[in-house]
């Protein structure tokens, strides 16, 4: 059986107001934020600018600043924020007792 | 044993049977009688010694504002009118359900025709070593509250009196707050970053440790427990770090978790709790559960009012009338240690939703109302709940919030006047003696008369009359002012270009009410200064976390979340995602060790290139993230250490051949150059910062284009400060000759510190220089001796906390999760996974 989500660890090992990546083979990786209130979200971890690593940036509210020239990203959506405009593609990911989970067939579509 | 049970029973009534004489069990035998006192013979079993009581309480009886009698629900009294038996100490210990009968601890068994299970939860207990010594307790029940009372007794006549309670949640500080009442001292350990993290936000979680500090406590977030040690009784706590905590006791309160060992035992369905459906009915038909024990649809509950609603519909389904359990909604309104908090919903933003703070730091209250399309989907108060109420109901309501939006936050009163929903009609309508300004107090007639006379903007009302110029809560009122003053006059413009747009102060004002007030931590300075959102940006974190640091040298506790990326990694970040290294050669010199060491990096890992920089260095390139901590390892062995290639902060010391060896050479600028370095590498700054020094005024080292150059000459050292190469090329101004090379070295000291304290985050010392004139700079280095005395001491003491090698500690293992994914996963090996 093919399981519907991805177990990627705990929670608690994503810092606040950060970031930790997981690896897919043959693809981008996709960077798993955590904000300053504890949500969990995640993204492609591909600026839609020019590339950039957002697990790299620097979370703030419900965004992301892109460390290579500052675009903001929204976490919820993957769009870029205020005059900028792009998208990253989002991977659906809850939290379950503890655990980070992601949607196995966004995981898979991203690599 | 209180009473004789009749298990033969001449009642020819249907027997429910109660295991658990807790809050749910008893209001659910309430609920029953309400409806049909005589349908049913009860008898309730219990594993508490004592009649029902109201556990909410037992925290006022640990506070001792209450005795116990003050908090029974239901006396004696009660069972015996309503002919209800009750087994006090003597917890069911099993459940035949063929049979249908429960088996108590002492042997009793009982025919049941329902059985009732309202076991409540256990308290969660982390498995360290040592936690089953005598004085590790949880806070549960009347035994628990016993317990700490009589360790607190224990502590007046012994004279030690230490506790410790793990956990920062609801319970853990209430517990912390009773036992300082009771005169113990008090270490509260918690895992996460702020308290309360599941009901409050950052910035109200801090509010929550200030308030907990000040009466006393000592609150240490992050920190990991690693085992309980002692003898025979418990005697401290031993933290992850090594850190040793004594304590006579020690309370647990990190969790609960639903009691289901028994339902799970006779075979019921359970999945976090034991499951039930609307009816509060189990897998069994004749059972049913009720409390925090249960599971219904996929939810469990740890608060009260749930519970009363679960007893309703259970009794309704008794009684054959059945109504049904549909879930329940719930906000926290809570009183920690005597503080007020609450939170409802969805507090946790994200970019379609927009957030309302209000922040007043003399009254200490922060209020968070999350708006998403025009309506309230959450809110997080402190200091100030009255309106808990209101944003709750508008919440549940789904009420479109549009009309009183501007309103909202100063809550129902405010927003509901109806035509007082303009803001400036509001400030209009204010009277001429009402205060504006708390700080200062100054009258709205006051900031009047400073309008009228010429102040037109927000900084000459500032000036003029004070107002605003503290802690700038009431800017919102005097632009009010302002604009209904001028009218079409005022252009709203400020001069002052503020730091970034959380907030209405510039950097020096920031910084100025840092070292003026004292201030400990970002979410402070947030607090304090009425930042607008609730954790900042990429603008305003880094430039806190560099002032805070910069007042704070050793005490304040950096930051990462609020660096740059190459700070965080300590290794410069490349267009392809892979990290540049450059090692330090002090002064630019280096030997054949070294030299053999980023070779052999350089093949190792696989890095496609290596390049001599402008500031006469190695960068190695193209490191991915996973390897850095290797061969920084690598590096460190070879005796190199991080060259900050990636910081603000020093990067080189530029040198040229110098006497030893050029024949113009007029002092050992090489030597000079090595000194100067291992004097200011690791000192964080506003930015990078570059110092060169040279020979001869042939000048082979640029020193006229560094932020400090000294280039010697026969008589001495002539310094100069404020060089840039960069983008605005700019030579540096001449500060003064001095004639020993301890004196260069003084001067360079005070300078750096002179640039760290004053300049802004960002602002390199050319353009400081620019703004603030060279003058001031001779002033304050070359004129004052005890000022650079004091300057440059100053700079010694930070350097001491800031030596440290980062490559050394991050390849000895320290943020290991910074290079290490979360987890890998090839396409096939997730599928097989599954
Ligand atoms: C590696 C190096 C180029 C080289 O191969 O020579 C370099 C590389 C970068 N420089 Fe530089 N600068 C390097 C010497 C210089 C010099 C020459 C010097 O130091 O003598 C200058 C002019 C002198 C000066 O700073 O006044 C220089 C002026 C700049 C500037 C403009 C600064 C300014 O105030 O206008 C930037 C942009 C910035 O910092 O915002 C910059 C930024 C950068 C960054 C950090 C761009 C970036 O943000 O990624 C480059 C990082 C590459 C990397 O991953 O390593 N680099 N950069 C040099 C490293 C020196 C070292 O050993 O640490
Ligand atoms: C100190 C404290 C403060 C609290 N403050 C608040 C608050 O401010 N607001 C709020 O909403 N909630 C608060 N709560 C939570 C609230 O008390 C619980 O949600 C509520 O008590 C749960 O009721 P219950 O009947 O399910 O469990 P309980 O009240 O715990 O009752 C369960 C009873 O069953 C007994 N029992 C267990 N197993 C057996 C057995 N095998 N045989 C016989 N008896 C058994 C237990 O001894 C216990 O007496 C607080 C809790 C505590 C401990
Ligand atoms: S000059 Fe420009 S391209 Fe070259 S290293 Fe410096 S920043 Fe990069
Ligand atoms: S690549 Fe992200 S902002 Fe340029």
């Amino acid at each position: 059986m093919i399981g519907e989500w991805l177990d990627i660890g705990w929670v608690d090992e994503i810092p606040v107001r950060g970031s930790r990546t997981v690896q897919v083979m043959g693809g981008d990786d996709i960077a798993v934020f955590r904000t300053g209130d504890g949500t969990v979200f995640a993204l492609a971890d591909r600026c839609p600018h020019k590339g950039g690593r957002l697990s790299q940036g620097i979370v703030h509210g419900g965004a992301v600043a892109c460390p290579l020239h500052n675009w903001r990203i929204a976490l919820a959506t993957g769009e870029a924020l205020g005059d900028d405009s792009g998208c990253t593609p989002v991977i659906p990911v809850k939290v379950s007792g503890g655990r980070v989970l992601l949607c196995r067939a966004a995981t898979m579509a991203a690599a | 044993m209180e009473h004789h049970v009749n298990t033969q029973g001449g009642d020819p009534r249907e027997h429910l049977v109660v295991i658990g004489n807790g809050m749910a069990g008893c209001r659910a035998v309430e609920e029953l009688i309400a409806r049909d006192p005589a349908r049913y013979r009860v008898t309730i079993f219990g594993a508490e010694p004592h009649v029902n009581y109201n556990r909410i309480m037992l925290s006022p009886v640990l506070a001792g504002e209450k005795s116990f009698a003050d908090i029974v629900i239901n006396d004696h009294a009660w069972y015996l009118d309503n002919a209800i038996q009750l087994v006090t100490s003597d917890p069911v210990r099993s459940i035949d359900r063929a049979a249908k009968t429960v088996t108590a601890r002492s042997g009793l068994t009982v025919a049941y025709d329902r059985l009732l299970i309202a076991t409540g939860s256990d308290p969660f207990i982390i498995p360290v070593p040592g936690r089953d010594l005598p004085g590790v307790i949880s806070f549960r029940d009347m035994a628990d509250v016993d317990h700490m009372l009589a360790a607190a007794e224990a502590g007046k006549s012994g004279g030690g009196g230490a506790a410790v309670v793990i956990g920062g949640g609801l319970l853990g500080l209430e517990a912390a707050h009773g036992l300082t009442l009771r005169g113990m001292k008090v270490t509260v350990i918690h895992l996460m970053p702020t308290l309360m993290e599941r009901q409050l936000d950052e910035a109200a979680g801090w509010l929550l440790k200030q308030a907990l500090e000040a009466r006393g406590q000592t609150i240490l977030t992050e920190a990991h427990t690693a085992a309980i040690v002692g003898d025979t009784r418990v005697e401290g706590v031993a933290l992850k770090d090594g850190t040793i905590i004594p304590a006579s006791l020690v309370v647990m309160a990190v969790g609960i978790r639903p009691s289901v060992a028994l339902a799970q035992a006779a075979g019921l369905d359970i999945g976090r709790g034991i499951k039930v459906d609307d009816h509060m009915v189990t897998s069994d038909p004749s059972i049913l559960a009720v409390g925090e024990c249960v599971e219904h649809d996929g939810n469990v509950y740890g608060l009260v009012a749930p519970l009363w609603d679960m007893c309703r519909a259970l009794a309704d389904g008794l009684v054959g009338r059945p109504s049904g359990y549909r879930g329940s909604v719930t906000s926290t309104k809570l009183k920690v240690a005597g503080l007020d908090v609450f939170s409802a919903g969805d507090f946790s933003g994200g970019p379609d939703a927009e957030d309302i703070v209000l922040r007043d730091a003399t009254r200490g209250i922060y209020k968070r109302v999350v708006v998403k399309d025009n309506r309230v989907v959450g809110a997080v108060l402190y200091g100030d709940t009255a309106d808990g109420g209101w944003y709750f109901d508008l919440l549940k309501r789904g009420e479109d919030i549009a009309a009183m939006r501007d309103m909202l936050i100063f809550g129902q009163a405010f927003a509901s006047g109806g035509g007082q929903a303009d803001p400036k009609a509001a400030v209009a309508a204010l009277s001429e003696d009402a205060e504006v300004c708390g700080c200062n107090g100054v009258s709205k007639a006051r900031v009047y008369q400073a309008i009228v006379d010429g102040a037109t903007s927000l900084d000459a009302v500032r000036s003029n009359c004070k107002a605003s110029a503290s802690c700038g809560s009431c800017t919102p009122v005097v632009e009010q002012l302002l604009s209904i003053t001028l009218g079409a006059d005022y252009g709203g413009e400020r001069t002052v270009k503020t730091l970034c747009k959380c907030t209405s102060f510039g950097h020096d004002d920031v910084r100025r009410a840092i070292v003026a007030q004292d201030m400990r931590s970002i979410p402070e300075v947030m607090q304090r200064l009425h930042w607008s959102t609730p954790d900042g940006c990429s603008g305003c974190r880094p430039a806190l976390n560099y002032y805070l640091l910069c007042a704070l040298p050793g005490a304040y506790k950096d930051d990462q979340q609020s660096r740059f990326v190459n700070e965080r990694m300590h290794a410069n970040i490349q267009k392809d995602g892979t990290y540049s290294v450059v090692p330090r050669m002090w002064g630019g010199l280096t030997n054949p060790r070294e030299l053999r060491a980023i070779a052999d990096v350089v093949e190792k890992y696989d890095a496609p290139m290596v390049k001599v920089t402008g500031g006469q260095r190695l960068d190695i390139f193209g490191i991915k993230k996973e390897d850095l901590p290797a061969v920084w390892a690598d590096l460190n062995a070879a005796g190199m250490v991080s060259g900050h290639a990636y910081g603000k902060s020093l990067r080189t010391v530029k040198t040229c051949v110098g006497s030893d060896w050029c024949r113009f050479g007029t002092q050992d600028s090489t030597g000079l150059g090595v000194k100067v370095e291992q004097m200011t590498w690791g000192s964080w700054m506003p930015h990078k910062f570059k110092i060169a020094v040279s020979g001869c005024p042939r000048n082979c080292a640029e020193a006229t284009i560094k932020d400090f150059g000294i280039v010697c000459v026969d008589s001495g050292y002539e310094l100069s400060v404020g060089g840039n190469g960069g983008i605005k090329v700019r030579a540096t101004d001449f500060l003064c000759k001095v004639a020993t090379e301890a004196e260069a070295m003084h001067h360079c000291a005070a300078f750096i510190q002179l640039y760290r304290e004053e300049a802004r985050y960002l602002e390199r010392t050319a353009p400081w220089i620019e703004r603030i004139g060279i003058a001031y700079i001779r002033e304050r280095i070359a004129d004052d001796p005890a000022g650079r005395d004091a300057l440059a001491a100053r700079f010694r003491y930070s350097q001491t906390f800031m030596q440290d090698d980062p490559w050394a500690a991050r390849a000895a293992g320290a943020d290991r999760q910074q290079h290490a994914p979360m987890a890998r996963f090839t396409p096939v090996d997730a599928r097989e996974m599954a």
